[in-house]
């Protein structure tokens, strides 16, 4: 049982609010802007490269640069729409998929380009759990990512709910035709669309690379899991976005618990393949996703 | 002499790897070009039919299935055949999705497929894959083997190209088109759409698993991450869409260019100093994307256009001339 708490509900509950935090972007962009964006995880790998540069010069705890690498990622991804998917939004949305696929691979060559393929990693030295009531290990990196993405996704919720710049992106996910006729500036809710999304996938990546390590893989791993918790809590659908990404994380973690008998219920080596195989079941079964989200 | 004799044998191995490139394209073109299907697990299919042909044609061996002595000739037509079977139960499912959604989902499927090749070590020796596949024409001397490749990729590329051709014109290929252009006009006029999807996504698929035959028997190794699956179904969307889609000749060319660039930026790179080579060869990446990106902005259309389908003569031809 204490094992089961320990090394897989909560590493499971981890990984799935940095899922949550990802997810929230890619159901954002597929909601306002109509397409997949498959570079959403490159996004988070160079979100995790910039705070890596800036810890390493500044020598500062990554989670205090955070917002700096945060800010310094939505300009990048600003400057990608602006160059690759600004010219291309008025035809075919198909086609920004393709061009996104594309940028997918631009932004990881240069991630390599800049820094290389090898591993690295923020936190040298290992971390050593605080162990509650004798049995229960939690490591305080754990309990530092799962706190941090709370907090972002309470900015989320903040920014939705309390702010014009939120209801307007809400407005737009919901109906962008309707959203148009009442006066909504539209290129200025793709552009805040943009700045979250870029935001909380650079902060995504920064807490996998903080739990993991940092390497220009990162996002690509992200970001099938990422597609499935965005189209299980369904597209638009930021609230959906966060409980589909914990869902997933859990799902996925959980998946190799020994259920029945001693063996692990999936083999360890297709953990990843439980978030694809969802993934495609809901596409199937529930396109709208557990929310009622938008179907294109 | 010698070098020059080093320079031709490269540019057959490099004319080689570009016909299997046309033909994985040709297999998009259908999908994609003819019937708007988004693959995005080109890879994938192209993985299981370098998989089936090493499988049914290597020597028996206790790392992996094997033995099963099948020819060159007929590990291909199992590999389209596996490739075929497994497309249609993934049409099947898959096929209703719109764009965007059944691009994720082959892009996920694909992943599936290489989670499957690596963990199933029994039948493909895991990551580190299979080796000794026996190659066509390899028991004449060289150049001659490396010719006869040559000559067998050429001819699988003309007669996929003519039978294409073909399709394309044939009320099958309007169709394809009709379903692409108008899919609700398409089920009006009474046409099962999911079937004939269904049909362009296996057929593109099987040509997929010949080019991974193909590749299979030419580099004689195959193992999961071959090409990096990611990379690999990227070249051949650059290269459909810079060649032109929905045309043939566009995907044929539009490989063999692509893949030129590719190789000439391999040599180049290969002269650069080793700190240079490795960085390099991301630049090259980078820059083929940038290229896509160009065309799809500037010549969303490709180098070569689609041939629209003439209607009967009327007096809007006289004033657009075709």
């Amino acid at each position: 049982m204490i094992e089961f708490l320990n090394f897989y509900l909560i590493p499971g509950l981890v990984l799935g609010s940095i899922y949550a935090l990802g997810a929230i972007g890619v159901t954002l962009t597929f909601g306002i802007l109509r397409f997949a964006n498959f570079a959403h995880g490159e996004t988070m790998t160079l979100g995790a490269f910039i705070a890596l540069s800036l810890a390493s010069f500044t020598g500062w705890h990554p989670f205090a640069v955070l917002p700096l690498a945060m800010a310094l990622t939505a300009l990048a991804v600003l400057g990608m729409d602006r160059l690759f998917f600004r010219p291309l939004r008025h035809g075919s949305t198909i086609i920004l998929v393709i061009a996104s696929f594309g940028l997918m691979l631009m932004v990881r060559s240069l991630v390599q380009l800049i820094w290389g393929a090898k591993l690295r990693s923020f936190n040298p030295g290992i971390q050593l759990p605080w162990v509650l009531f004798d049995s229960l290990r939690v490591f305080p990196k754990h309990v530092t990512i799962f706190c941090a993405a709370l907090v972002l996704m309470l900015a989320v919720h903040l920014l939705l709910t309390r702010t014009r710049a939120g209801k307007a992106m809400r407005a737009m996910a919901d109906s962008p035709d309707l959203a148009r006729l009442t006066g909504i500036d539209t290129e200025r809710v793709i552009l805040t669309t943009w700045i979250v999304g870029a935001g909380l996938a650079a902060a995504a990546g920064v807490f996998l690379a903080y739990d993991t390590h940092v390497e220009s893989q990162l996002g690509f791993k992200l970001l099938l899991p990422i597609f499935a918790a965005a189209l299980l809590g369904g597209i638009g659908r930021p609230y959906g976005a966060m409980a589909g990404g914990l869902v997933i994380g859990l799902i996925e973690e959980l998946s190799t618990y020994p259920w029945i008998g001693t063996e692990a219920l999936v083999p360890p080596g297709y953990k990843t393949g439980v978030a694809f195989a969802i993934m495609v079941a809901i596409l199937i079964w529930r396109p709208s996703g557990l929310f009622r989200g938008r179907v294109f | 002499m010698e070098q020059l004799y080093g320079i031709f044998l490269y540019g057959v191995f490099l004319l080689t790897m570009g016909g299997i490139y046309a033909v994985l394209t040709l297999g998009l073109n259908i999908q994609w070009g003819f019937t708007g299907l988004f693959n995005a697990g080109v890879a994938g299919f192209f993985a299981i039919g370098a998989y089936t042909t090493a499988i049914v044609t290597s020597a028996a061996s206790e790392r992996h299935l094997g033995g099963f002595g099948l020819t060159p000739a007929a590990g291909m037509v199992a590999a389209m055949i596996t490739s075929a079977i497994i497309a249609w139960g993934v049409g099947r499912i898959c096929i209703r999705l719109r764009a965007d959604y059944l691009a994720i989902a082959t892009l996920g499927i694909a992943e599936i497929f290489r989670l499957v090749l690596k963990n199933e070590a029994w039948a493909t020796n895991g990551p580190r894959g299979i080796s000794l596949i026996p190659k066509p024409f390899e028991q004449y001397a060289e150049p001659w083997n490396h010719i006869g490749m040559l000559l067998l990729v050429f001819a699988v590329v003309v007669v996929l190209y003519v039978l294409l051709e073909r399709a394309r014109r044939s009320p099958w290929g309007r169709l394809m088109a009709a379903i692409r252009e108008n899919e609700a006009a398409a089920r009006a006029a009474g046409k099962n759409v999911e079937r004939l999807r269904i049909e362009a996504f296996v057929l593109g698929s099987a040509l997929m698993g010949l080019g991974g035959a193909l590749m299979a028997h030419h580099i004689k190794f195959i193992e999961p991450n071959a090409a990096e699956p990611i990379s690999a179904t990227f070249l051949v969307w650059v290269m459909l869409v810079v060649g032109g889609s929905a045309n043939n000749r566009g995907a044929v060319f539009g490989a063999i260019l692509i893949w030129t660039i590719w190789s000439a930026a391999e040599i180049l790179i290969a002269r650069l100093p080793p700190e240079w080579a490795v960085k390099s060869a991301y630049l090259r990446i980078f820059l083929v994307g940038l290229a896509l990106q160009f065309i799809l902005q500037r010549y969303p259309d490709g180098i070569f256009r689609e041939r629209r389908f003439r209607s009967a003569p009327s007096s809007s031809d006289r004033e657009h001339p075709p």
